[in-house]
């Protein structure tokens, strides 16, 4: 218990890290939760790549790296609506298509600059304890911003997993809602890469999210329950990272998924028959 | 004024057109069966209507304005559900999405609200289902869920694509009766269908197999001579299996048919 509790104690970085952890916990639900039930994954995967290449651009020409994020997530978009519409290629050869190509590019970009290797660590894998309470005050700004967009647009966001030809048919403009919900899983890749960088960003998403899916019948109860798996798993992920000298940002991750495949082998026991009263 | 009016309307998708030069006229508190095969235009209609297609020609009028302009007064129930496997809805707030057109991005569904809720889960027979997850219930219990939905709405046009699919008898029986009580409140009900039953009970049929082969009363409408042109039956014997018809989905093994 007091591997838990003690590295947070007496450790700023830890405590930034826990702070800027949560931050990205809870955004990660509120949106991941759509993500899950919308089936948006392979696309929200591709935008968390797709920010490689526009943070590798903007560290090379000494531009905040929030910024560059921001264009490779917009590139990515504009991309796979563009294939999609243009082609008779389907979304997810489009996604795949870009997915590789912004990696790639990423990669390409990167090898131009002469730390290569700990450049390349860092956007994929995140520096959470590298985190400092400028980042986290601007973290805090845009978290509020996308769970306030998502809490006012719950209705439609609600409509679109369920049909979107009834959302519609309600007067809530699929096309419209759908691709602000893209805009708001782009701002929310941009925001968490930092702490759990490309790679892992998604399983930030999408981890907690599909693991209340599995236990909650609400939409408001899913999203709830994916923040609080979410922020546990980043308190014991940083834990176990310090006590064990793990990566941070993977470890988070890691325990986000256990948690979903302990919860899913916990639901596959067979259940105690209720009396009937 | 017509709850729906359309002059010389051509509806499909793509460059493909499905039905031309329809000229339709329903007034309020009537409902017009639209009776056809898979593929005749009658979902095509419907979702041109509800504004979910662009018309290619002509003009239509819905509730004295454009398709899709008035959606708190436009119920519409398509074909297709989600399985919603991992959809966490409760049976209760699947229903309560129909007071979303009236109340908006954020306005608090009220009393009132919750009542029509209620009302229409009584309707069809839900409300023991109220607080069950959407994903335990069956196909048919799912289909009555969103046509509870459909009441809720509480709109003055209804459009219904193939309602009863799915159904059980008990269930078919609710929504005919669902219809009769939107009709009477001064509704119009517009439903998609290939049960001929629905054709006769309807105010007005109009059949269709990619171009209109009768419009009108329903009595004049739907004629032997007329079901065998919409349905492409060349044998008289089968006339009778098609006015019978109950679900074609479950029911074609039912029918003797002679090969």
């Amino acid at each position: 218990m007091t591997d838990l509790v003690v590295p947070f104690l007496d450790s700023p970085f830890m405590q930034r890290a826990l702070v800027a952890g949560c931050l990205v916990a809870i955004v990660a639900a509120a949106i991941g939760t759509f993500v899950v039930l919308r089936g948006l994954s392979f696309i929200g995967d591709a935008l968390a790549h797709g920010v490689l290449p526009g943070v590798a651009s903007a560290m090379i020409l000494g531009l905040p790296s929030l910024l560059g994020a921001a264009a490779g997530a917009a590139v990515m978009v504009a991309g796979v609506s563009l294939v999609t519409r243009r082609s008779r290629l389907s979304g997810d050869t489009a996604i795949g298509l870009l997915f590789a190509g912004m990696l790639a590019l990423g990669v390409v970009v990167i090898s131009r600059s002469g730390s290569f290797s700990g450049d390349l660590t860092r956007i994929l894998f995140g520096d959470v304890l590298g985190v400092s309470w400028g980042d986290i005050r601007l973290q805090g700004a845009v978290a509020t911003v996308v769970v306030g967009l998502t809490a006012v647009c719950v209705r439609p966001f609600m409509l679109l997993s369920v049909d979107p030809d009834g959302a519609e048919a309600m007067g809530f403009s699929a096309s419209r809602y759908h691709a602000l919900m893209l805009a708001l899983i782009a701002v929310t890749v941009v925001l968490s890469f930092q702490s759990v960088g490309t790679m892992l960003v998604f399983g930030m998403i999408v981890a907690p999210a599909a693991s209340a899916a599995l236990v909650v019948h609400r939409i408001g109860s899913m999203i709830a329950l994916a923040g609080v798996l979410g922020c546990l798993s980043v308190w014991w992920g940083l834990a176990a990272s310090y006590r064990y000298d793990l990566a941070a940002g993977a470890s988070i991750v890691l325990v986000q998924v256990l948690v979903f495949f302990v919860i899913l082998v916990a639901t596959m026991l067979p259940r105690r028959r209720v009396a009937p009263r | 004024m017509n709850a729906v009016e359309t002059r010389g309307l051509a509806v499909g998708w793509g460059r493909h057109r499905v039905l031309d030069g329809l000229d339709v006229a329903l007034p309020r508190g009537a409902s017009l069966a639209l009776v056809g095969t898979n593929g005749s235009g009658k979902s095509t209609l419907l979702r041109t209507i509800a504004g979910l297609l662009p018309p290619m020609a002509g003009t239509v009028s819905v509730l004295g304005g454009a398709p899709g302009a008035q959606p708190a007064r436009v119920a519409y129930l398509g074909q297709f559900h989600p399985q919603g496997f991992v959809l966490p809805l409760r049976t209760r707030d699947v229903v309560a999405m129909g007071r979303y057109p009236a109340r908006r991005l954020w306005g608090r569904l009220g009393r009132d609200d919750r009542r029509l809720v209620g009302e229409a889960m009584d309707r069809m027979r839900i409300t023991s289902l109220a607080r069950r997850p959407l994903r335990d219930l069956s196909g048919g219990q799912q289909q009555r869920v969103y046509l509870a939905q459909a009441l809720a709405w509480r709109a003055d046009l209804v459009l219904l694509d193939e309602p009863a699919a799915g159904l059980d008898v008990a269930a078919v029986e609710l929504l005919a009766r669902a219809v009769d009580e939107e009709v009477a409140r001064g509704a119009a009900v517009v439903v998609a269908t290939h049960d001929m039953r629905d054709a006769l009970a309807a105010d007005f049929a109009m059949l269709l197999a990619g171009r209109v082969v009768a419009y009108g009363p329903s009595a004049d409408a739907v004629t032997d001579a007329n079901i065998r042109l919409t349905f492409g039956l060349a044998g008289s014997d089968a006339v009778p299996d098609v006015a019978l018809e109950i679900d074609p989905h479950h029911g074609h093994h039912d029918h003797p048919h002679s090969h």
